[in-house]
């Protein structure tokens, strides 16, 4: 059996999204910056987009601006959050310490052209306080950003309050929905959301389009690449058409869907924590139910992300970890840190993510698989053995 | 296959060669830290200068868990005078090769092997031979340098 339980990463496109695809690399394939029949074909393709993925959002079409996904957005909304705060000489920036690298790298380039980066503490539960960012925000804070749910151990942060507090207080605020666009409950206007940065490729639409939602009259968007007008010259470069399609016709199938697969998908991760945790020395991380219907992280002392992993792949599970090892350094996932782990803890990191296409069985085989091999690997560990002599 | 690890380093991950623990073992060591994310622990049993056997556990990835089973398999009945030349390269060359992010896991199967000598040579009260050192004191950075 082959399950896929990595799509925090990414996911299976969908047939709606591919029906919505084809026809724009075969019959739609101007471009639409072309005055003749195709383009303007292509044109009206993306238009309807727009139309399409406003309506989820609330917001209005002329509001919505196509990236290449959910990196170039987050970088545009920082940058331009920063420059119209600079204008008015305000040069502090309010984050957590654990959004994605797309915002903490900007941020720190930001930090070296002088502005002040303010990373609030995300607690044990991984989620940050809705006091720590009233207290955080001064006269010269330019921008709050902190992303509707964390990528690695789901939890969901209280937007709809901070949207509020920053609406009072008059500072721009930016939310990187990555993992929770078509995931969770998303209105602009009720949320007080100034600017938000979702990512097809994680609800079923192919990888290679995003959209950056900037409310009209709030930030003045500054350009990530120069180039022709396209994006009302905000965005240079021939849009994605099929891409911006297929993630207009998979936002709308996620959305309209929204609570019946949260429902569903919320049960098996469920299953899956109660089962997990029954493993000696296993930990939750994040909140137990705050947090993304399909996501489990757990960590299991003793050993380490990578061998669990490979091992998990060789039983047909495709999970992913936070371990220094799968990240490419020598030190874990800045998440896990951010929640308290110890490097020892957090070098065991699981992450299963589910979607509406996970079946029982699959979770059943995961249920089955995990413990076993957990079991094989501390049976080759000095720390699993130093840990049990210890005890 | 994830890393793009080699069907041997794979076959050596998924069923390693001599993992355990000896119970009277002649000398032991210990290298990597927890910060680091590879501890590796190998038991030497040696009778007339031959490593009789050789038995290890390992905290790490693929690559650190196939690497100290391949250097098992190398040292394993061999003279202590060949025992002490083991070089990461060989274990490396052994396996068919690494990921070059995961080279440097095969320098700390050295210095286990190497860390079991200096421990075996230590209780014995013998000199220490050449390229037998005391193991390293934590700072896992040069082992650990990508």
């Amino acid at each position: 059996m082959q399950v896929y339980a990595d799509n925090a990463a990414t996911t299976k496109v969908s047939q709606t999204a591919i029906d919505a695809l084809l026809p724009c690399l075969t019959d739609k394939y101007g471009n639409p910056s072309s005055i003749h029949s195709f383009g303007q074909a292509a044109s009206r393709e993306m238009e309807n987009a727009r139309e399409i993925i406003a309506r989820c959002l609330n917001a209005d079409p002329k509001e919505i601006t196509f990236t290449s996904g959910g990196s170039e957005a987050d970088n545009q909304a920082l940058l331009s959050a920063a420059a119209a705060g600079e204008k008015k000489g305000k040069k502090h920036i309010i984050s957590t310490a654990f959004e994605h690298h797309a915002i903490l790298h900007t941020l720190d380039k930001l930090s070296k052209q002088g502005f002040r980066i303010e990373l609030l503490p995300v607690y044990q539960d991984g989620i940050v306080r809705l006091e720590d960012v009233e207290k955080a925000i001064g006269e010269d804070t330019a921008l709050v950003s902190i992303m509707y749910a964390n990528n690695e151990i789901g939890t969901i942060q209280p937007i709809s309050e901070i949207g509020a507090l920053c609406k009072e207080k008059g500072v721009p605020f930016h939310t990187d929905a990555v993992q929770a666009a078509g995931h969770l409950f998303i209105d602009v206007k009720v949320q007080n959301i100034d600017m938000l940065s979702l990512s097809g490729h994680k609800f079923h639409a192919p990888k290679g389009s995003g959209v950056l939602y900037v409310r009209s009259g709030s930030v003045p968007l500054v350009n990530v690449i120069e180039g022709g007008a396209q994006e009302r010259g905000k965005r240079a470069g021939t849009e994605n058409i099929p891409g911006i399609a297929a993630m207009a016709a998979a936002l709308k199938e996620s959305c309209e869907n929204l609570d019946a697969n949260a429902a569903k998908v919320s049960a098996m991760r469920d299953r899956l924590i109660q089962g997990l945790e029954q493993i000696p020395e296993s930990v939750l991380n994040g909140h137990r139910t705050n947090r993304l219907p399909g996501n489990v992280n757990f960590c299991f002392k003793g050993i380490e992300g990578e061998s669990l992993l490979l091992m998990l792949n060789l039983a047909g599970i495709a999970a992913s970890s936070g371990s220094a090892c799968t990240s490419g350094s020598l030190d874990p996932s800045h998440v896990l840190l951010s929640i308290g782990l110890t490097h020892e803890v957090a070098h065991g990191s699981l992450r299963l993510s589910l979607s509406e296409y996970t079946t029982d069985e699959e979770v059943d085989h995961i249920l089955a698989t995990v413990p076993t091999v957990v079991e094989r690997l501390r049976a080759m560990s000095p720390v699993w053995e130093s840990m049990q002599k210890g005890k | 296959m994830a890393m793009n690890y080699s069907d041997l380093v794979i076959d050596h991950f998924t069923n390693p060669r001599n993992v355990g623990e000896i119970p009277d073992a002649d000398g032991i060591g210990e290298v990597g830290n927890m910060k680091c994310g590879d501890i590796m622990r190998m038991y030497l049993k040696i009778k007339d200068d031959v490593v009789e056997d050789v038995k290890f556990k390992t905290f790490g990835c693929g690559a650190a868990v196939a690497t100290s089973s391949m250097a098992t398999e190398l040292i394993k009945g061999k003279p202590l005078s060949e025992v002490i030349k083991l070089t990461n390269a060989a274990v490396v060359e052994a396996l068919g090769g690494l990921p070059a992010i995961k080279v440097h896991c095969s320098v700390l199967a050295e210095e286990a092997v190497k860390a079991a000598l200096y421990d075996y040579y230590t209780r014995k009260g013998l000199p220490l031979p050449e390229g037998i050192e005391a193991p390293c004191n934590g700072d896992c950075a040069h082992c650990c340098s990508h």
